[in-house]
C-alpha cells in the first residue's frame, strides 16, 4: 500500500509566549487538516509527541475526542520522524486510510537539560559536565575537520546560508530584524571550540503536522499529494560516534544516519543523484557538512568544493535546508523533524514563494539526527 | 584530614599509586566498553569482565566547554569556587583519548587553552580531587593531561 502526504501544517517557530506548546501543536494540526481538505473526524489513527510540552494525545481535548487510537511518541529529535514512520506503517498495514503525525515543543532558554539516567548513563557523567549534546557536535566536527580538511570558513558559510534562507521563510524564527551574516557568525562568541554561538541552533518552540493517506485515495482530498517513497528510523550501533558516548571504538562503525540513508534509498529505489532538494539535520553548521557525506550526497572532504561552488544554495544543484534549517528555525525537539518534511512538501508542490527552488523539483529528502544517536530519513516525490 | 573517595565505584582503580580506568570486556564476544556495566552493547551477552585500560594514550578529538552546564546534573568543581564560596565558571577541556587499539574514552582534560591542544598529542591519566561532598570528603575524578613535551604522535601502536 503506497502512502501519500495530503496535508501539511506548521505553527511558526521561535518564541511564542502567548501559546503553550500543545496549543502550537493544535494550530499545526488544524492547518494540516485544512490543507488536506479534510476534517479531524476523517483521521483514523494519530501519532505524535513533544519532549517538554506535554502529551500529544491531549490534543483531542481541543480537536475532538473521537476515540481513535492516538499514540504518544517520545523519541528525542527523531520524535517527528518516528511519528511519520508509525503513521505510514499504519496505512501500509491497512489499519487506517487517513493518519496524522504531529510534533510540537516549547523549551527553556539555553542548552537542553539532560538527566543522564534517562539515557542509561551514570550520574557522574552528568555531574562532571559531560552530558551535553553541544560537546559531542564540537568533538565530532573537530575530528572531521582534522581528517578531511574542512575549514572554519565552511562552518560559517553554512550558517550564513541557512540564516539567509530563513530570512525568506515567513515561518522561521527571525533573529532581530535582519538575517545573520557570515561576519556575524564568525564574530559570535565561542561556545564549544571550534563552534561559535551562531553556528549552533537554539532550543525553541513550534509545531508541525502531516496528514497521511493511502495513495489511491489521496486525490479525494488533495489535488497535489506528495508520495512518501520511504521512511526509515535507525538507532545507534555499538561503538558508533554518536551523542552521549562515554567511549568509542577505533574501527569506525557506520552512524545511524549512514545506515538510515542507505536503507531509505533502497526502499525508494532511488539514489542520491535523483534528489532535487534536501533537508539535512543542522543542529550546528558542521553537522550539515558531515551529513552531506553521511547521506551519500558527496564524498568525505568534498564539501569544501560543494560549498565553494554554491551547490547547496537555493539555486544550486542540491539546495539544502531551504527553509533555514534548525539554525534559522530553532529546535523544538518534537516538531523539528516534521518541519523538514513540511518544507520538502512545500518545495515539491512549488509553493515555497521567495525561497522556491527553481526547475520544479520532483524528489526531496529529509534527514533528522539526535540524541542518543537516532536518525530518521524520508524520501518524497511528486 | 578529609577522606578521598572516588566519584563512582568501579570507575577507576582506587586507592592506587598509578590508577587506571576500568573498562568492561564481554566474556562472549570480547567487545571492550567504558565505563564497565553489565550487558554487552554489541552482542547483548550479560556477563562483562573488568579490564584495566592503559593509562596513556593520544588525543583523538577535543573541545572546550565554554558555558556552564545546567544543574542538575552538573556539579561544579572546587576550583570554580571563590574564597567566599561563590561559583565562578571557568571553561574546561573535554576530549576523547585513544587508549589502545580498540577503545577511545571520553574525559575531562587538564588543559583548557585551545592553543595547547592538538589531535595526536600524547596524554596520560590523572586522578584528582574534584569537589567536596556533603560529608566534607573529596570526590576523586579522572582527567587526562598532556604528557610533558608532547607535540604530536605519542604512542607506538599508532
Amino acid at each position: 500500500m503506497d502512502v501519500a502526504i495530503i496535508g501539511i501544517g506548521l505553527h511558526p517557530f521561535g518564541r511564542n509566549p502567548q501559546r503553550s506548546g500543545l496549543e502550537q501543536g493544535e494550530v499545526a494540526v488544524r492547518a494540516a487538516l485544512a490543507d488536506a481538505g479534510c476534517q479531524w473526524q476523517d483521521v483514523q489513527i494519530a501519532f505524535g509527541g513533544s519532549t517538554d510540552a506535554g502529551n500529544a494525545d491531549a490534543l483531542t481535548n481541543h480537536l475532538g475526542q473521537t476515540g481513535i487510537p492516538f499514540i504518544n511518541v517520545a523519541n528525542g529529535c527523531a520524535t517527528g520522524g518516528s511519528a511519520l514512520l508509525a503513521a505510514a506503517s499504519a496505512i501500509r498495514s491497512g489499519q487506517a486510510d487517513v493518519a496524522l503525525a504531529v510534533g510540537f515543543d516549547k523549551h527553556d532558554h539555553g542548552a537542553f537539560k539532560v538527566d543522564p539516567q534517562d539515557w542509561g548513563l551514570p550520574q557522574w557523567y552528568g555531574e562532571l559536565g559531560l552530558c551535553l549534546t553541544t560537546q559531542f557536535f564540537a568533538m565530532k566536527i573537530q575530528r572531521y575537520m582534522h581528517e578531511f580538511g574542512i575549514s572554519e570558513h565552511s562552518l560559517a558559510q553554512v550558517a550564513a546560508k541557512n540564516f539567509s534562507n530563513g530570512w525568506l521563510n515567513p515561518n522561521a524564527w527571525r533573529r532581530g530584524m535582519r538575517a545573520l551574516t557570515y561576519g556575524d557568525v564568525l564574530d559570535s562568541p565561542m561556545v564549544s571550540y571550534p563552534l561559535r554561538k551562531y553556528m549552533f541552533c537554539s532550543p525553541a518552540e513550534g509545531g508541525a503536522a502531516l496528514v497521511l493517506c493511502r495513495s489511491d485515495k489521496a486525490r479525494q482530498f488533495q489535488r497535489r499529494p506528495v508520495q512518501l517513497k520511504s521512511a526509515v528510523i535507525q538507532s545507534k550501533r555499538a561503538g558508533a560516534f554518536d551523542v552521549f558516548s562515554p567511549y568509542l571504538v577505533v574501527d569506525s562503525v557506520p552512524s545511524a544516519s549512514q545506515v538510515a540513508s542507505r536503507l531509505a534509498f533502497e526502499e525508494a529505489g532511488l539514489g542520491p543523484e535523483d534528489i532535487d532538494v534536501a533537508q539535512l539535520q543542522d543542529t550546528e553548521s558542521g553537522a550539515e557538512i558531515m551529513h552531506m557525506a553521511e547521506n551519500g550526497f558527496c564524498d568525505h572532504g568534498e564539501q569544501e568544493k560543494w560549498l565553494a561552488e554554491g551547490r547547496t544554495e537555493l539555486g544550486g544543484r542540491l539546495p539544502v535546508n531551504t527553509d533555514g534549517g534548525c539554525l534559522a528555525n530553532g529546535e523544538p525537539i518534537g516538531a523539528s523533524g516534521l518541519r523538514q518534511v513540511v518544507e520538502i512538501c512545500t518545495q515539491l508542490r512549488g509553493e515555497a514563494g521567495e525561497r522556491q527552488v527553481p526547475n520544479q523539483p520532483k524528489v526531496g529528502y529529509t534527514h533528522v539526527y539526535g540524541a542518543p544517536g537516532l536518525a530518521g530519513v524520508s524520501i518524497l516525490q511528486v | 584530614m578529609a577522606d578521598q573517595v572516588p566519584i563512582a565505584e568501579g570507575l577507576f582503580t582506587w586507592p592506587d599509586e598509578s590508577p587506571a580506568l576500568i573498562g568492561g570486556q564481554c566474556s562472549a564476544c570480547g567487545w571492550v566498553s567504558f565505563p564497565m556495566k553489565p550487558g554487552c552493547a554489541r552482542c547483548g551477552a550479560e556477563h562483562v569482565e573488568a579490564r584495566q585500560l592503559p593509562r596513556e594514550g593520544i588525543l583523538w578529538s577535543w573541545t572546550i566547554q565554554g558555558f556552564r552546564p545546567k544543574t542538575p546534573p552538573y556539579t561544579p568543581p572546587e576550583s570554580a569556587l571563590t574564597d567566599h564560596g561563590e561559583e565562578k565558571f571557568e571553561p574546561f577541556g573535554v576530549g576523547y583519548i585513544q587508549l589502545a587499539k580498540d577503545i577511545i574514552v571520553e574525559a575531562h582534560l587538564t588543559e583548557s587553552d585551545p592553543e595547547r591542544l592538538q589531535i595526536g598529542m600524547a596524554m596520560e591519566l590523572i586522578v584528582f580531587p574534584y569537589r567536596r561532598n556533603e560529608q566534607g570528603n573529596w570526590l576523586m575524578s579522572y582527567a587526562f593531561q598532556p604528557q610533558a613535551g608532547s607535540q604530536g604522535e605519542g604512542a607506538q601502536w599508532m
